[in-house]
Order: structure tokens, then sequence, then C-alpha cells
């Protein structure tokens, strides 16, 4: 069992809840992630850590209500408890030799890119950072992209703040413009990551893109997180969570990460349901 | 001569309905008659056949009498679950392969009297536990070697912890042996059990990821047991296989057992097929095809490339998966799962034929030429074997590693560094509880020793 600290929204559907766990805290570095458990009949749930608060012990996790189980998070009070939390789990992201980077994050996917633009600008490089959302009331972490960013694109693609497109429209224009980039990082929506690696290709810069697919026990033991990169099958789990963007077979992971989107509507109604009984009783 | 007792069993019909334990066990009258059967030999080949020697004739002959609370006690002398090996230990290639009743009719049901026994003796049978020696140690895993080594160093006074990376305890007895085969009471009570004799579990935790061995000694653990099991598993590199539809039967299983996807309101998912194909020929493939039976599959087919004859399961399993509807392709191998829009729809196989047996005794199967077709399957099961756990190699600097990922470890379970030790499926590759639950035992011996010389 661990403690929620706090857990409140930051926009609609997106959350972020701080918990109670020194011994993940103390490990975690920009890039890993958990597997947290809301009750005792919950789905593992991996999990991105997006802050360390080391001197208090807990970390922070950003997470996106889409079925039953982040449905159980999403009702945590400050002071409930969690069934488990594992981890930290996956490898760092690898920064060493990084000056000059881009971070590339869509929606709630910023919440995993943000660890990691702070820990590049911690080091001392410099960070490019373009953000993309839906449009403007799904936005978060933008202050916070700005406090760790030389430069921070903002765009929806609805055009309600920021330019209106999707990131690889900024991400063109800064490689256009001929500036030597170390690495472009990216994290979000698998197409998004999909057609950042397209528009980084011609321009050969190392590119990574952080995987989040279907995860059981993320120690290696199940294979349901695995990926097709360069031909080769990798668990994300354990190999991952980056991979080389330019080697990975998007369009397998596109397919498999719909394996169960039918059950999650089920489950997610289902939920829904009981959660009104309660409500009303 | 009589023949010996059949195990009670739900009827195919009832139990592909639910995923209640399908053999039922002996009452007490079958049990004593079963016992009674016991020759007594004088050079007891049964007990050589026991990879632990556990003591089948004593305890076979208290059983006879009656006697089951000492007919336990003698089994815990050398084992440290007897109501999960009564059940899951392969007997027909062990103890009861050498019974001499078996020479000329059917062996002693070793296996089923020591069910028996476990599940009907009265007393909790944990020896008497010694004074605390003020020494502690760290026990990474908790399937049977893990608690298997956490049983005898506790007796013997130490303090001991089992780190486990998942959420429950008990390893591949939980979240990879199916509950109608072995119930989770079960594993609940031993593990309880641990708990009562003083030994703290420590759950979601990975060693190599949360904490390291070198950690563990910081924190004041004298000794680091790795009994971190074979879970990573093989997949056969065939066209479609990372497909909609194809999972590892570890991931199978985990989703039905341990996160219980069969209960109605369960919130874990499971992918319930019409069409099932299970590949591969051992207990793993056996429990999945069962498993996916119960959810409602309308065939489940195991595909094995090899024979009847050399399928590795237990035979009680495959009888049983028989009986229930489960059709067997023998001589068979996939080449390609078939999909329609990444999603899996059917598994392209070649037919195989046997070799002659080689210097080995092994018989390679080979294609035949133009033998392929195609079975429907919208859920295909690899179930092909597993290697050791990837993460222990990251458990303790310089702990020595073999190409597979497997700890090099001798027979007494001592690995290439000072205090730490390892054993089971981590060690060996995928065994068997019997054999992971002896070396648990024998590192606990050699923890033991080791402590000990250094004290003096
Ligand atoms: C489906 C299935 C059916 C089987 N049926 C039979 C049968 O009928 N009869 C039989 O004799 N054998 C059977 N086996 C084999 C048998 O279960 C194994 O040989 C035995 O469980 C091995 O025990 P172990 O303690 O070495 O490892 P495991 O039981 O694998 O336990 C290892 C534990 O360590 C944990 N772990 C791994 N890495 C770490 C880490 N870094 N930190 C902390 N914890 C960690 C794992 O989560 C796991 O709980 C079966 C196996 C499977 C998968
Ligand atoms: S070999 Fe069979 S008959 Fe002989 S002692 Fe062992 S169990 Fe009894
Ligand atoms: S989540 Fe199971 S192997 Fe990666």
């Amino acid at each position: 069992m661990v403690r929620v600290i706090s857990n409140r929204a930051l926009n609609p559907t997106v959350y972020r809840m701080e918990i109670e766990s020194p011994r993940i805290a103390e490990r975690a570095e920009a890039g890993q992630f958990v597997i947290l458990r809301a009750d005792e009949r919950s789905e593992r749930i991996p999990l991105t850590v997006a802050e360390c608060h080391r001197e208090r012990g807990t970390f922070d996790v950003i997470y996106q209500v889409v079925g039953a189980s982040t449905m159980s998070l999403a009702e945590k009070k400050e002071g409930d408890c969690l069934s488990d939390a594992v981890g930290p789990l996956g490898n760092p992201t690898d920064l060493a030799g990084m000056r000059n980077v881009i971070v590339v994050g869509g929606g709630v996917g910023c919440a995993i890119a943000l660890p990691v633009a702070c820990a590049l600008s911690e080091k001392g490089a410099r960070v490019t950072s373009v953000i993309g959302f839906r449009s403007r009331d799904l936005i978060i972490l933008q202050e916070d992209f700005e406090r760790c960013s030389a430069r921070l694109f903002l765009v929806t693609d609805d055009g309600s703040a920021g330019e209106k497109g999707n990131v690889c429209l900024p991400l063109s224009s800064l490689l256009e413009s001929g500036e030597k980039f170390d690495a472009v990082i990216t994290i979000g929506p698998l197409v998004m990551m999909k057609f950042v690696a397209q528009t980084t290709k011609p321009y050969g810069i190392k590119t990574i893109a952080s995987m989040n697919p279907i995860m059981l026990d993320g120690t290696g033991m199940c294979g349901c997180c695995r990926v097709t990169v360069g031909g080769v099958m990798k668990f994300a789990c354990v190999d991952g969570p980056d991979f080389d963007a330019h080697l990975i077979d998007f369009d397998e992971a596109i397919l498999r990460s719909r394996t169960y989107t039918a059950f999650e509507a089920e489950a997610r109604e289902r939920h829904c349901n009981l959660f009104r009984k309660e409500a009303k009783s | 001569m009589t023949g010996r007792h059949p195990m009670p069993t739900l009827s195919p019909r009832e139990r592909i309905q639910s995923f209640s334990e399908v053999a039922t066990g002996y009452d007490e009258a079958t049990a004593i008659a079963e016992a009674q059967r016991c020759l007594h030999c004088k050079n007891r080949p049964c007990v050589n056949g026991c990879p632990v020697n556990v003591d089948i004739p004593s305890f076979v002959s208290l059983a006879a009498e009656g006697n089951f609370n000492e007919a336990y006690r003698v089994i815990r002398e050398t084992s440290s679950l007897p109501a999960v090996c009564g059940r899951v230990c392969p007997q027909e290639r062990q103890c009861e392969m050498r019974c001499t009743r078996g020479v000329k009719g059917e062996p002693v049901a070793i296996g089923r009297l020591e069910r028996f026994v476990a599940d009907n003796c009265k007393e909790s049978a944990g020896p008497v536990k010694a004074a605390p020696n003020g020494k502690r140690v760290a026990v990474v895993g908790s399937g049977p070697a893990g608690l298997a080594c956490a049983g005898d160093l506790v007796k013997l006074g130490y303090e001991v912890v089992v780190f486990e990376a998942l959420h429950v305890a008990g390893g591949v007895l939980v979240y990879g042996i199916p509950e109608f085969r072995l119930p989770k009471e079960i594993v609940r009570r031993e593990t309880e059990n641990l708990r009562s004799l003083g030994v703290k579990f420590e759950l979601d935790c990975i060693v190599g990821k949360t904490m390291t061995a070198d950690d563990l000694f910081r924190e004041g653990f004298d000794a680091v047991f790795l009994g971190t099991g074979a879970g990573l598993p093989r997949f056969m590199g065939i066209p479609g296989e990372n497909a909609k539809g194809v999972f590892s039967a570890n991931e199978y299983l985990t989703r039905v057992n341990l996160m219980k996807a069969y209960e109605a309101d369960s919130e874990t998912p499971v992918y319930r097929g019409r069409h099932v194909a299970v590949v591969g020929g051992g207990n793993v493939a056996m429990d999945a095809a069962r498993c996916a039976v119960r959810l409602g599959s309308e065939t489940v087919t195991v595909v094995y490339r090899r024979s009847r004859e050399e399928l590795p399961a237990r035979r009680e399993e495959v009888e049983h998966a028989e009986e229930e509807g489960i059709l067997f392709r023998f001589l068979t191998n996939p080449v390609e799962v078939l999909t329609e829009s990444g999603t899996a729809v059917g598994l392209r196989c070649v037919e195989m034929t046997l070799e002659e047996p080689d210097a080995s005794g092994r018989r390679r199967p080979v294609v035949k030429e133009g033998s392929e077709f195609d079975l429907d399957a919208d859920v295909v099961i690899m179930a092909l074997g597993t290697s050791p756990n990837p993460l222990v190699r990251t458990a303790a600097e310089g702990l020595r590693t073999g190409p597979h990922g497997e700890v090099f470890a001798d027979e007494t379970g001592r690995t290439n560094l000072p205090r730490v030790y390892a054993g089971g499926d981590s060690v060996t590759g995928s065994a068997t509880v019997i054999m992971a639950m002896g070396a648990g035992k024998r590192a606990a011996r050699s923890i033991d020793e080791d402590l000990r010389a250094e004290r003096k």
C-alpha cells in the first residue's frame, strides 16, 4: 500500500498525482516508469514518473483517464492509498552527449517529455520544446516547459492556442533553419511519433521515441510490450522504453495498441454505471 | 492384485464451465487402501526417483495406518511444499516411474497420497524454530525456490525478508499454474505459514531496479538468494507473430490467473478467441489451452512439432485436456500467423516427420515437403518455453551469467560472488517445482554453512 499525497485535475481528463514511496523517489530517473494498481482488483497501469521529490520521498505521475482502472486512480483523494506501486522500471533516457536538443511532446505525452526536458536543461543542454494539443482546454504543463526550455513552440490542432497545426510544422522549420541539433526526443501518440520520425529522417538526426505499449508485469515476463525495432523483437519494459525512432515499426505498434480498445470501452461503461449507482444510493 | 485407485474428478462438462479444481482428491478410506498397496521395498527405488528423496515408503506406511499428521511430518523433512508437489510434480517420470508395483501393474499413487496427506494433516506441521541468530538473509523471488529457501532459513533462526517483483507472492504457482490445477488458496496457505514463522514479504520490489543486492548488503543483509525464475518468454520469429491476437502463454496465463480475467467483473481484459491455437507441448501449453476452453472458445487446438510420446506435459494434464475437448495436432509446426488488417485469423502450418533417433536418442523433427495447411485461429498462444528473467543480470554487480541470462551457480547454490546464492529456474532455465524447491533448500544449507563459518 502506498499513500496518495495529492491528486488533481490538470485538464478535464488529465490528472497529476503525488505518491509516497521513498524507494522509488530515490532511484527514478527521467524516462523511467512505475506500475500502479489503484485497488485490489485493478489492472496494473504503467505510468512514467513525471517528477521526483527526493526530499519528501514522493514522486508524481500524470495520467489520462481512459479505462476503468485509470478512473479508479482519478477517484483517489489526498490521504487515500493505492494498492501497489512498483518501480522504477525501464531504462533512463540516455542523455549523454546531448547539448542542443529538440523535445517534441504531444498531448498527455508531454507529461513524459517534461522530465526529459528538465533533466537536459539541468545538465546544461539547450532545450527547444515543441508541444502540441488538440485544443486550448487540453493544454497541460505549458509553464513547466517554459521554465526548462530555451525556446517553446506551442501548437494546437484547431488553432485555439499557439500556432494551428501539428508538431511537425515547427519541427520542420527548426530543422530547415540549418541549426545543428544533437537529437530529437519525441513522446506522444504513436501516430505523432511516426510523423516526427519521418520528418527528421531526411536530416539524419538521431531521433529517440519513448514507447508506451500495453504492459502487464513490466519485468520482461509476458512479452505483451513487444515492439519491432530494426526488424528485431524488443520488450519495451526491459529493453526500452526509448528506441531509435527511425527503426521502430510504428504501424505494427499502432495495431497492437488497439488490442483491448473494445474491452476498455466496455469496462469504462460498466465502471461509470457502477459509479452512478453508488452515487445514487 | 488390485490396480491403483483412480483420482475422482469433476466431469468434463462441469469443469469447462468453471475454474474449480479438476481433481477433487481421495477420501480417507481410498487413501488408506491406496497406501496399503505399497510393498515397502528394501531398496526403495521410489526414493531414488524423487529429486529431493522424500522418504516415500515411510510416509506411505504411516498413511496406511491413518496417521496422516506423522506422514506429513515425514514429507516435510525433505519437501517444503507437499500440497503443491502432490498436485503438480510429474510423478510418472519420477518416483512412480521407479515403483516396483509398476513393473507388472500400476505404481502406487504416490503423488495422490502426498496430496491427501498434505490436505488432511490437522496440525500446522511447521517444525520448531531455532532462537534468532542475529543474521539477516534477503530472498529474491517468491516462487518455489525462494519459498523453500526462506522456510529453511527462518527455522534455523535467520531473519528472512522475501522481495517479490509482482503484487502477490508465489511466482509461477500464482501467475502461471491455473486455479483448476492448483488452487491459489493452497499457495496462500504456504506463504501464510511462512509469515507466521516470521518471514517478511516485501512485494512490488524488483531487485536490480528498486534496489540492488549491494543496497541490500548495505541495509544489513548478510546474504542474498536469487530465486528469480525463468520468466522471459520465447517466440518463434515467424511472420505475423506480433499481430493482434498473438500472445505468449505467460501473458495469457498471467491475465487469467494472476489478474483473474475469468471473473465476470474483472477489470483486466483477456482476449477471448473463437478458435484458439496453442503452440507447444509442455505443461504451459496444456494450461493455456485449458484456460481457453474455460473462457468459452469454440475450438482449442494444441500444435506440437513432435509426436504424442514426446509431449513433455504431465500425463494427467494431457488426459484432462483431451477429455475437455482440446484437439491435438501432432507433428505439426507453424510457419506463419495469417492476419487480416493486423489481426490474427489463422495459423499456417507444415507437417513434420521424426528422423531416426540421433546419438542422444532424440528424434529430430523435419519438415514434410509440400505439407502446408491452414488452421483457423483468431487467438494464437506461444508456449515455447522461457529463459531466465532478464533483470536478474543487474541484481548484483559482477554476477556471472550465461548467454541466456542464466545465473551461474553450482549444485550448492553458490555463485561467483561471496554472499550471493542462486537456485531454481533462474539457474537451470525452466524446469519443475520440485527441482526449484530442492535448489532453494540446498542454497539455504550453503548459506547457513557459510555464515556459521564466518561466526567462528
Ligand atoms: C504455466 C506453467 C505451468 C507449469 N506447470 C508445472 C507442473 O505442472 N509441474 C512442475 O513441476 N512444474 C511446472 N512448471 C514449472 C515450475 O512452475 C517452475 O519450474 C518453478 O516455479 C520455478 O520456480 P522458481 O522459484 O525458480 O521461479 P518462479 O516460480 O518463476 O518464481 C520467480 C519469482 O521471482 C520473481 N522475480 C523475478 N525477477 C525478480 C527480481 N529482479 N526481483 C524480485 N523478484 C523477481 C518473479 O516475479 C517470480 O515471482 C510450470 C510453469 C508454468 C509457467
Ligand atoms: S517402490 Fe512403490 S511399492 Fe516400493 S516402497 Fe516405493 S512406493 Fe512402495
Ligand atoms: S510488460 Fe510484460 S514483458 Fe514487458
